[in-house]
């Protein structure tokens, strides 16, 4: 048999984008500690269901932590106390029984509530769009291993073309910039050589498409490098300040 | 020379024509291209296409065609098209570039694929897989998909179950990621452009028909709640699979069956419902509110063992078990293949060792004992170094400890089967229309190449070739071919469907009962895994359609939605979702009924050898089941033969 706990969690609810919000306390006696966090919120859905009560609002799907969907405030911290893990990895085996946990969403101008803990992040899609990619067309590509690629390097260009989109980065800064987000996509196609031709105009247009947005500057506190699912380093904001600057006005 | 159907004709009572290609098949696909018609760039502006997903399918799909000019629109249910669930993909992408130097072909790919297949695909859909494979790697390559390398800067390759060459490509455990990131990118480059105008955050509730043809989609604004209709010159469903009929599964929590569904019940064919495919190697279920099965890649297996105690009910830790008293049963009944036999023959193998009582760890929480067997890296830690392999699976093995608590490197994975991808789908003719002329499906959500057991790493180059590269010439074909009318939101067909799916919503919102829409699902997903899972036989499959029958009335009588007056709305989101996997359902179990053999991951306990491998039926069941809605009343099974010119049928053997 696992082990069972009892737990309390202090969530934010908000019923909508313009509605006024507050914390809301809910007790869970017997969880199973083999669950998943997001699974807890599950249980205590069906009860608020069984009760007629509008359930808890979070944005949630693969619960592998690869999708980029889930994300919220455990106790403060992005995505919760675990390192390198999303919050539908969290597993109650790690809480201890009779704990408090407060679920608050992301905190981000640039990323309005939606519902409870769920936020708007399309922010990210509009930064992407202004230019995290390489401009080739369907048809036009020639055969791959015409291109060289050590292999260092392609792991290293891997190693920031993993970033979730998940807005923890975001979340954590105390200036809301979306600096790890762009520069883990500009590192990505930037150690690339497919990504050289468009390289300097990539940098440009990202990191004004983020100031547009209304994400902050870098706040430098390397927060954002501790919360990161996949624990992109914080370096990369540095090496992106070195690529080409935004263009004045 | 094949013409797409017309527009006009009621396909009712005409047999089910895939408008194969004549001739050779090494050419077919080339000398479909010369003939098919083309549009002038200048034209392909003012034709409008609706792209229902935004996983690799639909995503490349959408981008291709926005990139040739069309005004394209994009609807998916997810917050942003990067979340679609082809993320998850973990192992690889399989391409016939030979690169390993070990005889790999576009002719050795085609036959893997249709042997794979059992025998039950297309030969001239799997060929043309098999050619554009290559192209598709170059493609990603060039968007800078950032692939696992060798030392001198080539691409690396691994090998994968089903196989005997190494052709699949990879980025460590994330190829999905990898390759849906580059698909979303294009998109969103050309959304930046202006070609494509992205709805986010739909649910696609139904289809919108003028004359027979498909003309657009209605969808439900999960934010607003409103109802919208979405109209285009040509609609593509790449919408995905429907393996979260089993509840438990390996998809995303929100893949769902909709956008099929509602298609299906407007006049397109269902072809093979009952081929779905349970993975041999994911982490095993736990207690009740478990919400997921979470998969361990295949390519494990190309370096962990396969083992189960040899005596049953033997409950020592791993490491005490000496040798001689494990039970490698794979390698004992497939001494060729070994661990990298087949999905369907590696899941069926283990269930039958659990069913003998050899199964390890917890039960499952629904249907009894242990139905975990161990993956044992042991060997190859001690061969390559435990560095060699953090780097090969490092993020699986991760993801492992946190789920189970267990260190990987200290003993055995524990893996159990689980639902995991559907080679059953709409209908699609070569061109990938279905019966409905102007509506295309792509991706999983067809059931085109993979017949009836989907081999690895071929879901992901499946997704991408007709994505990037079919939809796009057979779309522009039928578009040049049929001049279609301008269709508005406020045509009459829009006004209809719209009322329909008004009057469905209202329906669920005032049943006011007490089951909750998460307790129903797991009740049908725990009776399709027992009755229509790894295993299936006729009168479990008889007691499943009656039992989800009863499950329908209780879903339509004593159906609870909390009531809420903020336009979000999960539980109805849930509720709709689930209607539809019922119907799905029913429609599955038929089909497992009819098929009286078995085949690849259809296994009829009926079909069977003395030696418990699967009795295929080539004189009788040499087709494509396709079935038809119809309202009312059973649905029709209809069947398009299949011939094999190239690959003649044999029994499978991996032995």
């Amino acid at each position: 048999m696992s082990r069972t706990l009892c737990l309390t969690l202090r969530i934010w609810r908000q019923a909508g984008p313009d509605a006024p919000g507050g914390f809301e306390s809910h007790r869970l006696e017997g969880v199973s500690a083999d669950l998943s966090l997001l699974e807890a919120l599950d249980q205590l859905n069906e009860q608020l269901i069984a009760a007629g009560q509008r359930p808890v609002g979070f944005d949630h799907d693969c619960r592998e932590g690869i999708c980029g969907s889930c994300g919220f405030l455990v106790n403060g911290q992005a995505h919760g106390p675990r390192a390198a893990t999303t919050v539908c990895q969290l597993y109650l085996r790690h809480v201890a029984d009779g704990a408090t946990l407060v679920l608050e969403p992301w905190r981000a101008r640039a990323f309005p509530v939606l519902q409870d803990l769920s936020v708007d992040r399309s922010g990210f899609d509009r930064i992407l769009a202004a230019g995290g990619y390489c401009s080739v067309n369907t048809g036009s590509a020639p055969e791959a291993n015409t291109i060289l690629i050590g292999r260092e390097q392609a792991a290293s260009a891997f190693d920031t073309a993993t970033c979730i989109g998940c807005g923890a980065c975001v979340a954590s800064c105390r200036n809301a910039s979306a600096s790890l987000f762009v520069a883990a996509k500009l590192a990505h196609l930037g150690q690339l050589p497919q990504g050289q031709p468009e390289r300097g105009q990539r940098a440009r247009a990202l990191q004004q498409r983020m100031a547009e947005e209304g994400f902050g500057s870098c706040s430098n506190t390397l927060e954002c490098e501790a919360v990161c699912p996949q624990q992109i380093s914080a370096d990369w904001i540095s090496w992106m300040h070195r690529e080409a600057r935004p263009q004045a006005g | 020379m094949t013409a797409a159907p017309s527009g006009n004709a009621s396909l009712d009572d005409l047999p089910l024509d895939p408008h194969l290609p004549a001739g050779r098949l090494a050419t077919a696909w080339e000398r479909t291209l010369l003939d098919l018609p083309r549009i002038s760039p200048a034209n392909k502006r003012g034709l409008r296409v609706l792209v229902v997903g935004s996983g690799l399918a639909g995503a490349s799909a959408a981008a291709t065609l926005a990139e040739q000019g069309y005004a394209v629109d994009v609807v998916t249910y997810h917050d942003s098209p990067r979340r679609a669930h082809s993320v998850a993909a973990q192992g690889g992408i399989n391409a016939a570039k030979n690169y390993a130097g070990d005889g790999d072909s576009i002719e050795r790919l085609f036959r893997d694929t249709v042997k794979g297949g059992d025998f039950r695909a297309r030969e001239a859909g799997c060929h043309r897989l098999a050619e554009i494979s290559g192209r598709l790697i170059d493609h990603c390559v060039a968007q800078g998909v950032p692939f696992a390398r060798e030392y001198g800067g080539t691409l690396a390759n691994r090998s994968f179950g089903g196989a005997l060459v190494s052709r699949t490509f990879y980025a460590r455990g994330q190829t999905g990621q990898q390759l849906l990131y580059g698909a979303v990118q294009a998109l969103l480059r050309q959304v930046e452009a202006g070609r494509v105008r992205l709805f986010c955050r739909r649910d696609m509730l139904d289809l919108i028909t003028v004359d027979g043809v498909a003309r657009g989609v209605v969808c439900r604004h999960q934010l607003s709640g409103a109802l919208e209709c979405h109209t285009a010159h040509a609609v593509l469903l790449a919408s995905g699979g429907y393996s979260n009929v089993y509840f438990l599964s390996t998809n995303a929590v929100k893949s769902n069956a909709t956008a099929l569904w509602c298609a299906h019940r407007r006049g397109a064919w269902f072809a093979n419902p009952c081929f779905t495919q349970v993975h041999p190697t994911c982490i095993p279920s736990g207690g009740a509110y478990q919400s997921k099965l979470t998969l361990m890649s295949e390519s494990l297996r190309n370096d962990g063992r396969v083992w189960l105690p040899l005596r049953p009910g033997d409950d020592r830790p791993p490491a005490e078990i000496p040798e001689a008293e494990r039970d490698y049963f794979l390698e004992r009944q497939y001494p060729t293949y070994g661990n990298l036999v087949p999905r369907d023959v590696a899941s069926r193998r283990a269930r039958e060792r659990c069913l003998a009582g050899q199964g390890v760890g917890p039960g499952d929480g629904g249907s009894g004992g242990a139905q975990g067997v161990y993956l044992d890296l042991a060997e190859a830690i001690a061969r390559d170094g435990r560095a060699a392999i953090e780097a090969r699976y490092g993020n699986l093995l991760q993801m492992y400890a946190r789920i189970t608590g267990e260190d990987p490197f200290a003993r055995p994975l524990r893996i159990a089967p689980a639902p995991h991808y559907t080679m059953g789908g709409l209908w699609v003719d070569y061109h990938l229309m279905s019966t409905i002329p102007g509506l295309f499906v792509l991706g999983e959500a067809n059931f085109s190449e993979h017949g009836a057991n989907r081999l690895g790493a071929s879901a992901l180059m499946q997704g991408l070739a007709d994505g990037y590269v079919i939809a796009p010439a057979t779309v522009t074909a039928w578009l040049a071919g049929q001049p279609q009318p301008e269709v508005g939101p406020e045509h009459p067909a829009c006004r209809a469907a719209l009322a329909d799916v008004r009057a469905r919503i209202d329906h669920l919102t005032a049943i006011g009962g007490s089951s909750s829409v998460d307790g129903l699902h797991r009740e049908l997903g725990l009776l399709m895994l027992d009755v229509c899972g790894i295993s299936r036989q006729a009168a479990g499959l008889r007691r499943g359609l009656e039992e989800v029958a009863q499950l329908t009335r209780r879903f339509h009588d004593d159906l609870c939605l909390p009531a809420v007056d903020t336009p979000i709305q999960g539980e109805l989101e849930k509720a709709l979702r689930l209607e539809d996997f019922l119907g799905l359902a029913d429609l599955m179990l038929r089909d497992a009924l009819a098929r009286e053999e078995s085949c690849g991951a259809h296994f009829r306990e009926e079909h069977q050898s003395e030696t418990g491998e699967a009795l295929r039926d080539d004189v009788h069941f040499a087709h494509i089941a396709a079935w038809k809605h119809r309202q009312g009343s059973v649905p029709q099974r209809h069947i398009e033969p299949l011939s094999f010119s190239t690959v003649v049928p044999q029994a499978r053997d991996y032995r």
